[in-house]
């Protein structure tokens, strides 16, 4: 049994006019001290899975499927079976967390109190607890005492990831975590969140666009697509051999430091949500695209074992390998 | 022989800017009243010089707060520099009136980070366009901006033009969005683009189409380009030689690839270790610098990366390096400002 198990996860979220099919039957599973990162373009799903995960979407959005933590489905009763699990089992760091701490308290203070609103121990104790956990980050304990303005935009960011770890949890999801952070920055978090993985037996699920941080931080990676997961595997194999032209093209359209290979973006945008997909959602950007795909709606296939892809072109090529 | 390397061999360069400095006086918290208490000196722009040829690319790379913005506000006088000086096509734009400096503006250009921002919501993409050719009394008659603006979005990747002469901002992408700053840009036929992170607010997937216009534009229309950037990897790919700053000084300078492949400045190396890179199997670690990110209101004496240098020796507190040719450099133009490269 794995840590968290996530099956067929699906959120809808309702405009003015239109329903939005946001979350399209999503399915993953963690193991304690797995990284997963969750990537794809603007709009793809992968902020609002999270979010549903803890139960944090708007009034506007309705869930389905089973989220599963240690055996106990957390959604069978909605925001009755969340809410106990919120921060103290499955706890969230926003890509914009270190402006969202409160500037008139201090940091420690800040740190301890998710630990006594949970009722785990009472405030001097989640004081000492605090200075434990900003010393866990790589602050020294006797900045609790200080005030968010006194903390650089990166001591601010480990700041909130040490909020985040305040009631032990087991699951870590990062939304963008380093985005807004300069790369040397961007370096000592990523190291801080691995690090925490290994020494905690953390499972963490890292939601960003930039493919470079998921290749040196995860050991797997799904690739979201107009809510859908077009596949997934271990980010070597994603890299090296992927089996959805998406996630091709999304290597392509990084640049790296040192290969000269030549960039290139992709053409077209991502489908409306509002209505079913008859063929596959990627189809009309895609650079292999055959006439079944504009009917055929690709389901996510596992491919050798370990991975998985939802492309008629890359299933065909597989299987004719395999025979 | 490259573009920029026959515009190099053919004089003097388009841009070229001397020991620029911009200096803010700012107020300290707390250190009372009156003319000038308390006032400090917060040198965002600290004696940068480069200069910039027709048909070529200059990345200006560095952290939040090393001064880069500065220094395309300063050569555009958006904020007036406090020494150095700007050299545009032979004309030192420090000496010009305001009134006599703004002809020129129409010859550099401003490419701004957030087309979500920069684009006046109300306008429709035919307003946005022909706004600068109103301001700057030019494009003719009614029909004849047109076809200029027509040109101006076609040069920029929107074709059909007609197709979004009509439309408002909302009704674009981002990339879309981005590609109409462009054309507002282009629509008075500039010499000198100046692109603040053109692409750091844009979808990874349209990003590469963005860069590649510029790309475009300055080997096809023989434009200049600085593109500022805090991504290396998108300056390694696009740019002909990148600029490295540091607290309001340029510390490296040369050829792209030599500047990525063979970095001479420790700042430089630790920066470029820094980067995630793209296939999982190069794990190489950062060489992560300690110390905060300096501040500008009290830059170190000596050399200003002293205090965060893995490698710096004594006599660094003492002498502020100037840039120079490094013993273990392979191209010519490549320059480090360290004592021990």
């Amino acid at each position: 049994m794995s840590l968290l198990d996530v099956r067929d996860m699906h959120v809808w979220i309702e405009t003015r006019r239109r329903r939005l099919h946001v979350v399209r039957g999503v399915n993953f599973s963690l193991e304690p001290g797995q990284r997963l990162g969750l990537v794809g373009e603007s709009g793809c799903g992968k902020t609002t899975a999270l979010l549903a995960l803890l139960g944090l979407l708007p009034p506007s959005a309705s869930v389905s499927g089973q989220v599963i933590l240690d055996g106990t489905d957390i959604f069978a009763k909605g925001e009755e079976t969340v809410a106990p699990v919120r921060w103290r089992d499955i706890a969230i760091v926003f890509q914009g967390a270190m402006n969202a701490l409160n500037p008139v308290k201090t940091v420690g203070w800040q740190i301890a109190e998710p630990i006594v609103r949970h009722g785990l121990a009472r405030r001097p104790e989640a004081r000492r607890r605090a200075e434990e956990l900003l010393n866990l980050v790589g602050i020294p304990s006797a900045a609790a005492r200080r005030y968010p303005h006194e903390f650089s935009g990166g001591m601010r960011q480990r700041a909130a990831i040490a909020m985040a770890l305040a009631c032990e949890p087991r699951v870590l999801l990062a939304d963008e975590p380093t985005t807004a952070l300069d790369v040397m920055v961007q370096a000592q978090i990523l190291e801080l969140l691995v690090r925490l993985t290994g020494e905690l037996g953390l499972a963490l699920v890292l939601v960003t666009h930039d493919l470079p941080v998921v290749a040196q931080v995860c050991d797997q990676a799904a690739v979201m697509y107009a809510g859908e997961f077009v596949e997934k595997g271990p980010v070597d194999s994603l890299y090296h051999d992927p089996r959805h032209p998406y996630t091709r093209l999304l290597f392509a359209a990084t640049p790296d430091l040192y290969r000269r290979d030549s960039v290139l973006s992709i053409p077209g945008a991502p489908p409306r949500l509002d209505q079913d997909l008859a063929g596959c959602p990627f189809q009309p950007r895609c650079d292999q695209a055959v006439d079944r795909c504009t009917t055929e709606h690709p389901r996510l296939l596992e491919i050798d074992g370990s991975r998985a892809a939802a492309c008629l072109v890359g299933h065909r090529e597989s299987e004719a390998a395999a025979s | 022989m490259t573009v920029a390397e026959r515009a190099q061999a053919n004089g003097t360069p388009l841009l070229s800017v001397r020991d620029l400095a911009t200096y803010y006086r700012v107020r300290r918290a707390g250190a009372g009243t009156g003319p000038g208490a308390g006032k400090r000196l917060l040198r965002a722009v600290d004696g940068v010089s480069f200069e910039v040829n027709r048909g070529e690319m200059l990345a200006l790379v560095g952290e939040s707060g090393c001064g880069k913005t500065t220094v395309v506000q300063s050569v555009l006088r958006m904020t007036e520099p406090t020494g150095g000086s700007v050299i545009f096509d032979g004309i030192d734009l420090g000496q010009l009136s305001a009134r006599r400096m703004r002809p020129l503006r129409q010859r550099l250009q401003v490419i701004e980070q957030d087309p979500y921002e920069s684009l006046d919501p109300r306008f429709r993409v035919r307003q946005i366009v022909e706004e600068p050719l109103l301001v700057h009394g030019l494009g003719g008659s009614r029909a004849e901006r047109r076809q200029v603006i027509i040109q101006a979005l076609e040069r920029a990747g929107l074709a059909p033009a007609e197709q979004y002469l009509d439309r408002h901002p909302h009704e674009l992408s981002g990339g879309q969005r981005q590609r109409v700053a462009i054309a507002t840009s282009l629509v008075l036929n500039p010499e000198l683009l100046l692109a603040d992170e053109p692409v750091s607010m844009l979808d990874v997937s349209v990003r590469a189409g963005i860069l590649a216009l510029l790309d475009t534009l300055r080997r096809d229309g023989q434009l200049a380009i600085v593109m500022i950037t805090h991504d290396l990897s998108t300056a390694a790919h696009f740019a002909d030689r990148i600029a490295v700053m540091y607290l309001g000084r340029i510390v490296e300078e040369g050829p792209a690839d030599d500047v990525v492949t063979n970095p001479q400045h420790p700042y430089t190396k630790a920066l470029i270790s820094a980067v995630p890179k793209r296939d999982p199997r190069d794990t190489t670690k950062a060489d992560i610098l300690t110390g905060e990110t300096p501040n500008p209101l009290d830059v170190p004496a000596g050399c200003r990366f002293h205090p965060r240098c893995p490698v710096a020796v004594a006599q660094c507190r003492e002498v502020d390096p100037e840039l120079r040719t490094p013993a273990a450099a392979t191209k010519p133009g490549h320059r480090a400002a360290c004592i021990l490269s």
